[in-house]
């Protein structure tokens, strides 16, 4: 069992911080002793999260991304919070294939491919105010999109 | 820039990157669709044989090529997908849209 231990990030809201994101996340975790295709979920959820920051939360690539994340006991849990425009709907985000930035040929998957790869996400939003996009992944047990076959 | 794109004989060819995602997709779609735009695109293939991540940024450059394939009445084919990618392709929806070979 590991002890609680956490981190903290925080970056400007440019497109080449999503690398980097995933990959501080897929480093942080490794005390886990997670599988790959469990980083592999894990940092593609991380990805999701901060590029919906980047793209739909900001339009000025200067203003900071903050991500936090912890792990304790077999759990990972992160946040991806920015303080910028929010959501109206939250619910309506969330539903695959809807997407307010179609010119920018976003799948509109983002909501559901977190879904998909963590076992529990929220989405806390604030017109105006910001969004903060909350997940957790208990590391060791299999989901369903691992037993598609 | 860097060459993703290979173009011979009516195929196109799209060296997909190690790494894909919002930041690399608009590369990778920029290159393709000047492409697709000025030659006669038969056969359009994304290789992912040096892929290990893709998000859904990713997805989104492959649906928008292959629509665009679909204007012109062209083949689109996925090859060389590693574990992660079939299932990057299942939980997308994609494996029901696009042709998948190994070479």
């Amino acid at each position: 069992m590991t002890q609680r231990n956490e981190m903290r990030l925080e970056f400007d809201a440019r497109s080449m911080n999503e690398g980097f994101a995933r990959t501080a996340v897929a480093a942080f975790i490794m005390e886990l002793n997670p599988t790959l295709d469990e980083v592999a979920d894990v940092k593609t959820a991380v990805s999701e999260a901060v590029t919906n920051a980047i793209i739909h939360g900001y339009d000025n690539p200067q203003e900071k991304v903050v991500l936090t994340c912890s792990v304790e006991g077999t759990a990972v849990e992160l946040t991806v919070e920015d303080r910028g425009k929010g959501i109206e709907d939250v619910a309506r985000a969330m539903e695959p294939f809807y997407t307010t930035r179609p010119e920018l040929e976003r799948s509109g998957m983002g909501f559901a491919f977190m879904e998909a790869f963590m076992d529990d996400v929220r989405v806390t939003s604030s017109p105006g105010k910001g969004t903060t996009v909350w997940m957790r992944k208990n590391l060791g047990n299999p989901k369903v999109a691992d037993t598609y076959e | 820039m860097e060459n993703y794109c290979e173009w011979k004989e009516g195929c196109l060819l799209v060296h997909m990157p190690k790494e894909l995602d919002h930041h690399q997709a608009g590369l990778i779609r920029a290159e393709a669709d000047l492409i697709i735009d000025t030659c006669r695109v038969q056969t359009l293939v994304f290789d992912f044989k040096k892929t290990e991540f893709m998000d859904s940024s990713g997805i989104g450059v492959i649906i928008g090529r292959s629509r665009k394939m679909s204007y012109q009445g062209g083949r689109v084919v996925a090859q060389n997908l590693n574990q992660r990618m079939e299932k990057i392709f299942v939980v997308s929806g994609l494996h029901k849209m696009i042709e998948k070979e190994n070479s």
